[in-house]
């Protein structure tokens, strides 16, 4: 283990709140993943685990190593730029696929008026 | 210069990636530079477009601003997942016109609308410039066509127009 005793108690703390913040987004995000009862609403709550719930853990771990190492740690942000550059493929992929099944073979959800005929 | 550095600002950004990744040591500083100028120089057979960035300066102001939007609907749709089905609640598509062109600056916009939580890029019709995006809490659709179109269109066009 790093030396987590000699992190000051500011720290400490601000590190506990964001990673439980973090943690309590992408946990709310799955219950909701479970929850929700079509495939785009389904898509809605993830993501926040990629936003803020990845956001507040990469701030903790930036400010936890930054304090405990002395020196700026800033490579988590790497983490938060290249999650959010790579969902909208994932996305798209899965959301247009989607569309072309409800609107190809009539599903539960409401497609849009330009997509209702073919 | 051209020749060499086909991509500059590409070039400086692996750098960077390099450094953090490793260590701000000059050994890394030099090793990351082969690397990115070697890879940098491997992007012209992809031939992507070039962006041209008219006004850098409204980035900072931009990722604030979607980085507070982004925090706001994240609690919007925590509550909408607490919550459950005890409130009503419609989903549902928003088709919205778009005149931003630039496709740069269209892969921004889907970053950002896709890591809002609660709006979801569907799909875009470069032929129309048409975007069409799923709300999961839609209450009226023109606000989101203005909420689109006004906050980050008109910043992005003049970003990159």
């Amino acid at each position: 283990m790093t030396h987590v005793e000699n992190l000051p108690g500011w720290a400490a703390l601000l590190t506990a709140l964001l990673v439980f913040a973090g943690a309590s987004l992408t946990l709310i995000g799955a219950v909701g993943t479970l929850r929700f009862r079509t495939f785009f609403e389904r898509v809605h709550a993830p993501t926040l685990g990629t936003s803020w719930g990845t956001g507040a853990i990469v701030l903790a771990s930036m400010l936890m190593f930054s304090v405990l190492g002395s020196r700026l740690v800033l490579h988590e942000i790497l983490i938060g730029i290249f999650v959010t550059i790579t969902t909208p493929v994932t996305l798209m992929l899965l959301a247009r696929a989607a569309l072309y099944r409800e609107s190809s073979e009539g599903g539960e959800t409401e497609v849009p008026a330009d997509r209702r005929t073919d | 210069m051209r020749k060499v550095l086909p991509y500059p600002v590409l070039t400086a950004s692996l750098i960077v990636v390099w450094m953090l990744l490793n260590a701000f040591t000059l050994g890394h500083l030099l090793l990351g530079t082969v690397v990115a100028v070697g890879a940098s120089r491997v992007m012209t057979a992809l031939e992507p477009s070039k962006p041209r960035l008219r006004r850098w300066q409204l980035i900072p102001w931009l990722c604030a601003v979607v980085l507070l939007d982004i925090a706001r609907s994240n609690i919007a749709v925590v509550a909408v997942i607490l919550q459950g089905n005890r409130r009503a609640r419609r989903a549902g598509f928003v088709s919205i016109p778009l005149d931003l062109r630039d496709r740069t600056g269209l892969a921004v916009l889907a970053c950002i609308v896709t890591s809002t939580p609660g709006t979801a890029w569907v799909e875009y019709d470069s032929a129309t410039g048409m975007l069409v995006i799923h709300v999961l809490d839609l209450v009226e659709e023109q606000e989101w066509v203005e909420l689109i179109k006004n906050r980050y269109e008109a910043t992005l066009q003049e970003i990159f127009e």
